[in-house]
């Protein structure tokens, strides 16, 4: 099959270096400290963190940081067919976990101790490159919340089909069977955090894609800095400054 | 949502300080440096597809087994497989029985994608029936001892138990073509797994502020590490899978530097793999040629080659003749074809066996009965055998099994013991 016409239009008519649309809204869920929802093209996420605050199970408790809880899941209607997935199933507990251990990687969890942040992250609609969406859903939804961190996290994922590197790939072009490349960045320390890979690729390839999940990690970055820029002066307005 | 950790383990301030300082002039605790593994045996068991690896203080066992089933509905002909994993209470004091924690979860998805999404399993051979039967094979690994980087131990495991593991052959028949016969291991040899490439996982650890990187972290690095990177290739220069879930940021340089790094290690890594895979394919088929088992008629074709060969020429038609002079009931005239020797019970030696008796137990076990007479002129003729004779019976003697070295004994013996016959002739000559 066909992903990227001789013109050099794919699927769905972008250009292989070009991103979805992205779209940010802060306070979504008005009992949680800080939310977002966060969409990428059809992809559509929403976050939630409660915190800091105390921790519910005391023997997990850190003396010199905060514990960092994530839980993902998928909503039932979130894919076309509607699945029960159930909660606990592998893949939800694996991104879980790389979302919990990317965001500690961010936060300063040194500043609250003994305390607890809780990330919940759902996907409301899948069109692929879910975790990079929840990635930067959560990151927002961190700001929002006013939780110290020492950077952005910004994540984008990459592929390759057709011998192109293609940024930002929806559900049909991941499910092709090539290679999917999922990066999070730090973008002021210009630093890379999340690298995630599947499927064989050449180790010069390979860095070719990488550099363009970088650069789409960016453009990304750019977006949720006016989108906190934007929020902040709203808050300003609204306190009548 | 589960914060258990594998490595909790509480190291103080001086033990940190004192790992990331001897780092920065290149020496790890254990005498290593930063870019060498600790030492790899691989181990295999008795049966087919079971390896166990121990990369330094770390232990894991892989198996693999396969079953028929019926395959997914948007794959017909293709097999599957699917990796489990245990992490064995014994193995670390933080490990807890029962369901997988977070860290199992993600070595087992670590391993799977590093074999699944890079096509290293041939799965379309493992059709049976397209669309209702196929093999689906199970990768089960324990983990007996956590000294750190279990991921590259248990995808090492892994790939040595895919190697040596072999499914039964199985073919259509039966009446109408269509009924599947799975055949039984001693009557068909089974049939390897096709692997196209080994795809070698290779963990990175990043320590400290000026991400010093080391490779193979064991179990005290693990802990201080700030962040930690699974590079799987191949030593066709491919990448298969990388994991790096969090954690410290790193640059990309840093990245491309360890990938590089990682694909001369995997190449060291897959030469061991094969070696270790040869070596005990050519031990298990040192182990096939002296298992016989008496009761096939294959087998019974063998042990009358190797008969042949050992006793002098012209004895081959003296036998034939022999035993049809002694024959005094139909099954053995039948059984000469497929003959297969006495009971592993019979003790050719004894003469307080009554020859009816005999007959009798024998003909139940469709064996030729020897009489008396027999038996006790086999117990004359050894001493007048020749040496090379002898030995040769002792050479049999010496297989493992009793039963086979009652049956070898006893055919030379009687083969070779033509009694008056054979004595006449060389009377004659």
């Amino acid at each position: 099959m066909e992903y990227v016409s001789p013109e050099g239009l794919r699927l769905d008519g972008r250009r292989p270096m070009e991103m979805r649309q992205l779209r940010a809204e802060l306070g979504a869920v008005s009992r949680a400290d800080g939310s977002a929802v966060f969409e990428m093209g059809n992809t559509k996420v929403i976050a939630a963190v409660y915190g800091p605050r105390e921790v519910q199970n005391r023997s997990q408790q850190m003396n010199d940081k905060a514990l960092i809880r994530c839980e993902y899941t998928m909503a039932n209607f979130s894919t076309g067919d509607r699945l029960r997935r159930p909660k606990g199933d592998r893949r939800s507990t694996e991104i879980s976990l790389v979302i919990r251990q990317t965001m500690e990687a961010c936060i300063m969890t040194h500043l609250m101790p003994r305390s607890q942040i809780d990330i919940f992250v759902q996907v409301l609609q899948a069109d692929g490159g879910t975790r990079s969406a929840c990635i930067n859903a959560a990151t927002l939804a961190l700001a929002d919340a006013g939780i110290p961190m020492c950077d952005l996290v910004t994540s984008c994922s990459a592929g390759y089909l057709n011998s192109t590197p293609l940024l930002d790939l929806n559900y049909v072009e991941d499910s092709a069977g090539g290679p999917d490349v999922t990066v999070g960045i730090l973008p002021k320390l210009d630093k890379v955090t999340l690298l995630q890979m599947d499927a064989k690729l050449p180790m010069d390839i390979f860095e070719n894609v990488m550099q363009l999940a970088t650069e789409g990690c960016k453009a990304v970055a750019n977006y949720i800095r006016e989108v906190l820029l934007e929020n902040t002066k709203q808050l300003e307005n609204r306190r009548g400054v | 949502m589960e914060q258990r950790l594998a490595n909790s383990l509480i190291m103080t301030v001086n033990e940190k300080k004192f790992i990331e300082s001897a780092l920065l002039s290149d020496i790890r605790v254990d005498g290593r440096r930063p870019f060498d593994y600790r030492n790899l045996t691989i181990r295999f068991g008795s049966e087919d597809g079971s390896a166990e690896v121990q990369l330094g203080q770390t232990q894991v066992i892989g198996f693999v087994t396969g079953q028929l089933t019926q395959p997914y509905r948007d794959r017909p002909n293709e097999g599957s497989f699917a990796i489990f994993t245990e992490f064995s209470p014994m193995a670390d004091p933080s490990f807890e029985p029962g369901r997988p924690g977070e860290t199992a979860i993600e070595l087992g998805r670590i391993v799977d994608r590093g074999l699944r999404e890079s096509r290293a399993i041939d799965t379309e051979s493992l059709c049976v029936i397209a669309g209702k039967l196929v093999w689906s094979i199970r990768i089960d690994l324990h983990i007996i001892d956590n000294g750190g980087n279990l991921v590259d131990a248990a995808n090492i495991a892994a790939l040595a138990a895919l190697s040596t593991f072999r499914r039964p052959e199985c073919t259509l028949g039966g009446e109408d073509g269509q009924e599947l016969i799975v055949h039984p291991p001693d009557v068909r040899e089974p049939l390897p797994l096709i692997l196209h490439h080994f795809p070698v996982a290779v963990t990175f650890g990043f320590i400290g502020k000026e991400n010093t990187v080391l490779i193979d972290p064991t179990h005290y690095e693990e802990a201080v590490m700030g962040g930690s990177m699974t590079a799987t290739l191949n030593t066709n220069g491919d990448v298969c899978a990388i994991q790096k879930a969090g954690g410290d940021g790193v640059l990309q340089t840093v990245i491309m530097q360890c990938l590089r790094i990682a694909s001369v290690k995997a190449g060291d890594i897959t030469s061991k793999i094969k070696n270790a895979v040869e070596s005990y394919n050519t031990q298990r088929s040192l182990r096939k040629i002296k298992r016989h088992n008496p009761d096939q008629q294959g087998s019974s074709d063998v042990a009358r080659h190797h008969m042949e060969r050992l006793t002098v020429g012209s004895d081959q038609t003296g036998i034939a003749s022999q035993f049809n002079e002694h024959d005094k009931t139909n099954k053995r005239n039948s059984t000469l074809k497929g003959f297969s020797g006495g009971p592993a019970s019979w003790d050719p030696y004894s003469k307080g066996v009554d020859g009816d008796a005999l007959r009798t137990t024998l003909a139940s076990r469709v064996i030729p009965p020897l009489d008396k007479q027999k038996e006790e002129s086999s117990q004359v003729n050894p001493e007048t055998k020749s040496s090379p004779k002898s030995s040769n019976t002792n050479s049999f003697a010496s297989t493992h099994e009793s039963g086979l070295e009652k049956k070898q004994s006893k055919t030379l013996k009687d083969a070779v013991k033509p009694k008056h016959k054979r004595r006449n002739k060389s009377n004659a000559s």
